[in-house]
């Protein structure tokens, strides 16, 4: 079975929520126009000077009857998700052809529905310290509830699993989809990240001074942390096949590292970075220089940016242009390697490199081309960055072609 | 769907009336030598004392297992790609966060944060043992071995190198065990190679099936699988104990479940 490791994929549909809107429209829309999305913090019971990305609406999704025990903020987050941009259709017109059991859903998570286990410990009995009959664990503060939730909402009877490594886990699922394809196990996947607020990554990035009293800053020299945030976003993948035209997009490769230094402090040189970096690009059997554009993690905290900038600076140089869109979107944790790779795909379709915001000024210790502006620029190949605790990290390439490209190594 | 065949290299196992794969072996050729014993989890000697101070059950439990399978192995480490497969994670860590978060005073310990993430076993392993390899966390409640074992296998086949797969689950505190009780705190480790070697134990063949899943024979250890997700790998481990030729289905997500066939190598 050699030969693997070049393995492109089709993203044959794409689907998109975060707080900057409903749908993939809604999103682009708000990218072109640099708007951001993040508000004051006022979520639930929370008192934290910060910000942070909320998805409007949640409150008035309802979950199917037969799916009604799944109820939990994470799973009402995902179906939102869901019903936009016709993702369902498609998913259902693929389960015919291949069957259902043909396709997998495989999903990025750090938190699942744990806001349910956090309202449910304000109503323990007095007595017994029992949690109140209602919450129901597996369908909801389990990891794997999200993935459990679309399988069923889909009809879907394929390979199920979620990622739940940190901030990578919306990254890591292209790569599982990427193997299971491969090694014949189904003919297509549902990847994707879905992460909402809740109050332990909240007050637990505050507990570890990494929340911002501002919107995030990514690389700027104001930085001060990060503004958590929720979102959801869904990939039909399949086969890259020779026939696709050049306006499809490609996942070209998936590359993945740990950097065994710290739980939740980046290597500082962004060793970690640099190899998921580069296992990513020789994935994809191309050079640096084919990179035309790099999503960076870029979350806005002091070392996570110093430390892949460096990386960034190592393998590309100071002239590859890259930006962070979580000034945008905010950081959506487990959620984010699916967002950030799915605006990557958009990026590709549109031709456009979105500026950073938020960032009045770039940190000058920092030497990546960062841009704080929009840039219309003719895109091919495309990187997205996503790095987590424990010292995950992956990156992923996208592109318009499928096949060898002219660089290409 | 078949996938091609994968090799195990090594096993490693901690949990209750298991200290090891050496001795496991006996008591899984025999069934009726195993007694229930409360999970002895081994200190990690390979972590720092400054990291062992931090870590919770969940990570000493999963590198027991991992370096319980180490020992059969020359592999380096270092290089050494892992799949961590678990349901709940971090049992017990989980509650005192959510405790403290009920209160009005909410400051949780940063350190019990960083540890409440799904990956913290995978993030420890990469610090304590230098690993700088792809490593992944998992879950797929019930079926998290078996979802751990496609992980990985699929990871074996794809890249052509060893994987790791270590599955573990440590029991959450009251209240939570009341709406996911768990019997024990168990690791099960497997190392996965593409190709066969001069220490494969045996070769696997994966396929998806519809039949139920094996039970194990001894009662009280059959209690064992069905009360810890990462003992639901216990029927492929009882088979490679007993190097015989032959199969086993482990549970997987409904409608299907995981058949293993196993070829001994001498």
């Amino acid at each position: 079975m050699h030969g693997f490791a070049f393995y492109p994929l089709h993203l044959a549909h794409m689907s998109l929520t975060t707080c900057l809107g409903a749908g993939l429209q809604a999103n682009w829309k708000a990218i072109t126009n640099q708007h951001c999305g993040l508000k004051y913090c006022d979520f639930e019971t929370v008192r934290l000077d910060t910000w942070i990305g909320e998805v409007n609406g949640l409150e008035k999704v309802h979950l199917p009857a037969h799916l009604r025990h799944f109820d939990c903020r994470n799973n009402r987050l995902a179906q939102l998700a869901l019903e936009q941009d016709d993702f369902i259709p498609a998913v259902q017109l693929l389960a015919k052809k291949y069957g259902a059991d043909r396709v997998g859903v495989f999903l990025g998570t750090s938190t699942s529905g744990i806001l349910q286990t956090e309202v449910a410990y304000r109503q323990r009995d007095p007595h017994s310290g029992a949690l109140p009959k209602n919450f129901l664990y597996p369908y909801t503060q389990n990891t794997f509830s999200v993935a459990d939730f679309v399988r069923s909402y889909l009809g879907l009877e394929g390979p199920a699993l979620s990622v739940s490594s940190a901030c990578s886990s919306g990254a890591k699922v292209f790569g599982v989809a990427q193997r299971y394809i491969a090694c014949g196990l189904i003919d297509a996947a549902i990847v994707g990240g879905v992460d909402s607020l809740c109050l332990t990554t909240l007050y637990g990035f505050a507990s570890l001074e990494l929340t911002s009293s501002n919107p995030c800053q990514p690389f700027g020299l104001k930085r001060n942390g990060i503004s958590v945030a929720e979102a959801a976003g869904f990939v039909l993948l399949t086969k890259a096949k020779q026939e696709m035209d050049e306006e499809e997009i490609f996942l070209l490769s998936v590359g993945e590292s740990s950097d065994a230094y710290h739980m939740s402090s980046p290597h500082p040189q962004g060793q970690g970075a640099q190899l998921a970096m580069q296992k990513a690009l020789d994935g994809a059997k191309l050079s640096a220089s084919c990179i035309d554009y790099i999503n960076l993690h870029g979350t806005g905290t002091l070392s996570n940016d110093a430390s892949e900038d460096q990386a960034m600076v190592a393998l590309f140089g100071t002239t590859t242009p890259c930006s962070s869109t979580k000034g945008a979107t905010g950081h959506t944790l487990g959620a984010a390697g699916s967002i950030e790779a799915i605006i990557t795909a958009l990026c590709l379709q549109n031709d456009l490199i979105p500026g950073g915001l938020n960032t009045l000024e770039c940190d000058p210790a920092l030497q990546s081309h960062y841009l704080l502006r929009n840039q219309a620029q003719h895109l091919k190949c495309a990187m997205s960055n996503s790095f987590g605790f424990g010292g995950s990290n992956c990156s992923l390439i996208f592109s318009k072609m499928h096949g060898v490209l002219d660089k290409q190594k | 769907m078949k996938m091609p065949s994968i090799f195990v290299e090594a096993v490693g196992i901690c949990g209750p009336g298991f200290t090891g794969w050496a001795a496991a072996t006996t008591c899984l050729q025999d069934e009726t030598l195993w007694k229930l014993q409360a999970t002895v989890i081994p200190m990690p000697e390979l972590l720092a004392p400054s990291e062992r101070r931090r870590i919770g059950l969940p990570v000493k439990l999963a590198i027991a297992a991992g370096c319980d399978a180490l020992k059969q192995t020359h592999l380096s480490v270092q290089s050494l790609s892992t799949v961590f497969a678990s349901s709940c994670a971090d049992g017990d860590n989980c509650h005192p966060i959510c405790e403290t978060l009920a209160l009005t005073e909410r400051l949780i310990s940063p350190t019990r944060f960083t540890n409440s993430v799904h990956n913290a076993p995978s993030g420890y392993w990469g610090i304590a043992m230098q690993a700088r390899a792809p490593s992944t966390s998992i879950c797929a409640f019930d079926a998290s071995f078996s979802a751990g074992l496609l992980e990985a296998a699929s990871q074996c086949l794809f890249n052509q190198i060893p994987v790791l797969l270590i599955a573990y689950e440590t029991p959450y505190p009251q209240p939570l065990h009341d709406k996911r009780p768990l019997l024990e705190s168990m690791s099960i480790a497997l190392l996965l190679a593409p190709q066969l070697s001069s220490s494969s134990q045996a070769k696997l063949d994966i396929s998806m099936a519809s039949k139920p899943a094996t039970a194990m024979g001894n009662v009280e250890l059959e209690k064992v699988r069905m009360g810890i997700p990462a003992a639901r790998g216990l029927p492929l481990l009882k088979l490679l104990a007993n190097k015989k030729r032959g199969a086993v289905v482990l549970e997987y997500l409904n409608p299907y479940t995981l058949q293993v066939e196993l070829d001994p190598i001498e």
